[in-house]
């Protein structure tokens, strides 16, 4: 591998031995896709028939009246296949995976929308399918658990550690250097060992592409701030990427969870409590103790709960060209509330930290400025955990009943 | 330095046994305890692992040993003044294993001194290889410390040629793919493999993962040099208990 993926420092890849001659393949297999013509129209083919692409670009009447500054504009990845942007990245790599002659795919899932696209993805390609997350994932996603294993997945709780994203990060790549001859491993987000960074937020761009086109067409204009949620950073440096070059404020947006005092949070970049490491194959940022011990993350959205983030955002961060904050659980339920009763929008928990963090800001901007979020994903996967958050009543007394149902 | 050690010991044996703890697991008294029953059954030399939350070469076994030690308490400073007060009581080589983070962390050329002080013969980093390396290469070398590459099976001839000229010591051969702690086949395909590694490097060559009983020792004798018994002293201890480390040991050859 002679490009290691290096941004500014951070990225790399820190692999064991075993699986050099791996990646080595597949950096050869991403380039070669790259450079032909043919494979990202096959790759746009595909997505505006089995997805829903390009995804559109809503108007957000009543949001913006209701703030009263700039044109909020929300860019539709919730309709993608499978309800988010994950639809974009698992489609390209199941592309290379064909291009690579294997025949497995596993994947590590923490909201589980990732786990279904994949699941989705090698039921359409025919290939074997294995999924890993967290116990604690598995807890507060569980209708996604049941559709990857309809859709032919093994799925594997992951009991070790701290039973969340990391985790089963771990465990897929333990499975990895062992199955490596048959099986590719479909990381879903901008993070890990070289080329994924570079490999993931290439498909994600997609986002970023059209939406400038998009606003472009709408308002002849380019948007003033555009707002997106940062987990792993696939979403973000998916909408992100298509700008970098323009007068566009980018502003990413980490999970705050309890309050960022509270040390229980997932905020890598917008708080002083993370620092500079190397683990699960890359260097960036990561919540972690002095030793270098990873630490205990927390946020109502799993899709979020992650130690590290993708070296790419590292990189950007320190230059400046995109601004970090972070959006605590309770504003972001409000945020979700909100947007569901002024435009009959479903965020997904993940996404609606984007949405958090624009309506803080709208009213501070003039009617002249646009402002772009992108909704990732659609937040019924996240009925639980939402009406935990509401305390919905009704919705308590239909679980009561259901289970009695099947104590019968 | 540790090469011509283990030169000179194999001119005694026809094999030598390297073993393997995680420091502070189950606790630092019961790991000085297992390394004296170690060392008095005859093993030649002993990694010490640092343990990390994020494990990522390393099977159920040990990863759960990395987890206990560190919900006991284990620290990198511990794991360093332990080390100092192991190599003070026993004659013969000590080297640490760990992943990139803890030196990275600590400070490379921080590291490699506490290392030197601490009079280590050098120290095994599965997730980094030379490409990244080069502050450890340094730091190592600044110290007179042996870094450890390690040879997969998945390793073309011209690659391990190229790892081979980075380390220093020996080279430790993976016996198969996977992680730590599962079985494996040892067979004319391992042999054949060996044979490969033996053809890239004059360095000793030890084999690790899926070493756990006597035949898988004799197996090895003419085509190694060191055997590396790695999960399974664990597996023991977490069975048996410590008292039962110095038997095993000295059933193996």
């Amino acid at each position: 591998m002679k490009d290691r993926g290096y941004y500014e420092g951070f990225g790399g890849a820190y692999l064991p031995e075993i699986l050099i001659a791996t990646f080595d393949e597949l950096v050869e297999t991403f380039q070669q896709a790259k450079s032909d013509p043919g494979f990202w129209q096959e790759y746009t083919d595909i997505m505006s028939t089995y997805s829903c692409r390009p995804t559109p670009l809503t108007f957000a009447e009543n949001l913006t009246r209701r703030f009263g500054g700039a044109r909020i504009y929300i860019k539709r990845e919730d309709l993608n296949h499978t309800g988010a942007h994950k639809a974009n990245n698992v489609m390209g790599q199941g592309l290379l995976v064909k291009r690579m002659g294997k025949t497995r795919v596993i994947a590590e899932t923490g909201a589980g929308q990732h786990g279904v696209a994949t699941a989705t993805m090698a039921a359409k390609f025919g290939f074997k399918c294995t999924i890993y997350m967290g116990e604690v994932d598995v807890r507060r996603q569980r209708p996604n658990v049941f559709w990857m294993e309809r859709l032919g997945a093994e799925v594997i709780t992951v009991r070790e550690g701290t039973r969340i994203l990391k985790d089963a990060i771990n465990e897929s790549f333990r499975d990895w250097v062992t199955n490596m001859d048959t099986t590719h491993y479909v990381l879903g987000t901008a993070c890990g060992p070289h080329p994924f960074p570079e490999m993931v937020s290439f498909f994600q761009s997609i986002i970023g592409k059209e939406a400038r086109e998009q606003i472009l067409e709408k308002e002849w204009s380019l948007p003033s701030r555009i707002y997106a949620c940062v987990g792993g950073g696939s979403n973000a440096l998916g909408i992100f990427k298509a700008f970098l070059d323009d007068p566009v404020e980018l502003v990413g947006v980490e999970a705050a969870g309890k309050g960022l005092a509270t040390g229980h949070h997932a905020a890598r970049l917008s708080s002083e409590d993370a620092s500079v490491g190397v683990a699960q194959g890359y260097k960036t940022y990561f919540l972690q103790d002095n030793d270098g011990q990873m630490k205990e993350t927390h946020s109502v959205a799993a899709g979020l709960d992650y130690v590290g983030v993708s070296p790419i955002l590292s990189h950007l961060k320190e230059t400046g060209r995109i601004r970090f904050e972070a959006t605590t659980d309770q504003e972001v339920v409000d945020a979700l509330s909100l947007t569901i009763q002024k435009e009959g929008l479903i965020p997904a928990l993940e996404s609606a930290h984007a949405f958090a963090q624009a309506f803080k800001e709208a009213s501070a901007l003039s009617k002249k400025d646009i402002i772009l979020i992108n909704q990732s994903g659609r937040g019924d996967k996240d009925i639980f955990t939402v009406a935990d958050a509401f305390a919905d009543p009704k919705w308590q007394e239909f679980i009561k009943e259901k289970a009695e149902e099947y104590h019968a | 330095m540790l090469e011509s050690y283990l030169r000179s010991r194999l001119k005694e044996k026809e094999i030598l046994l390297m073993t393997h703890i995680v420091l502070g697991y189950p606790t630092f008294e019961d790991a000085f305890r297992i390394i004296e029953s170690m060392v008095e059954a005859g093993v030649d030399l002993i990694e010490l692992q640092i343990p990390f939350s994020e494990p990522i070469a390393d099977g159920p076994v040990i990863l759960h040993a990395n987890q206990k030690s560190l919900a006991g308490g284990a620290t990198v400073q511990k794991c360093i003044d332990f080390a100092q007060k192991v190599t003070e009581t026993f004659d013969i080589p000590f080297l640490f294993m760990s992943y990139y983070n803890i030196l990275f962390k600590y400070g490379i050329d921080r590291f490699a001194a506490a290392m030197a002080r601490s009079d280590l013969y050098g120290a095994i980093v599965p997730d980094l290889p030379p490409e990244e390396g080069q502050d450890f290469l340094e730091a190592m070398q600044n110290k007179r410390l042996a870094p450890i590459f390690i040879f997969s099976p998945t390793t073309p001839d011209e690659r391990m040629k190229y790892l081979a000229s980075f380390g220093k010591g020996f080279i430790y051969c993976v016996a198969r793919k996977g992680v730590t702690g599962v079985d494996t086949d040892f067979s004319k395909q391992l042999e054949k493999y060996l044979a490969r590694c033996r053809k890239a490097t004059d360095l000793p060559l030890a084999l690790g993962f899926g070493v756990k009983e006597k035949a898988d020792v004799e197996f090895l004798i003419g085509k190694v040099d060191i055997a590396v018994i790695g999960s399974q002293t664990i597996r023991l201890v977490d069975k048996e208990g410590v008292g039962v480390i110095g038997e095993f040991i000295k059933s193996l050859r």
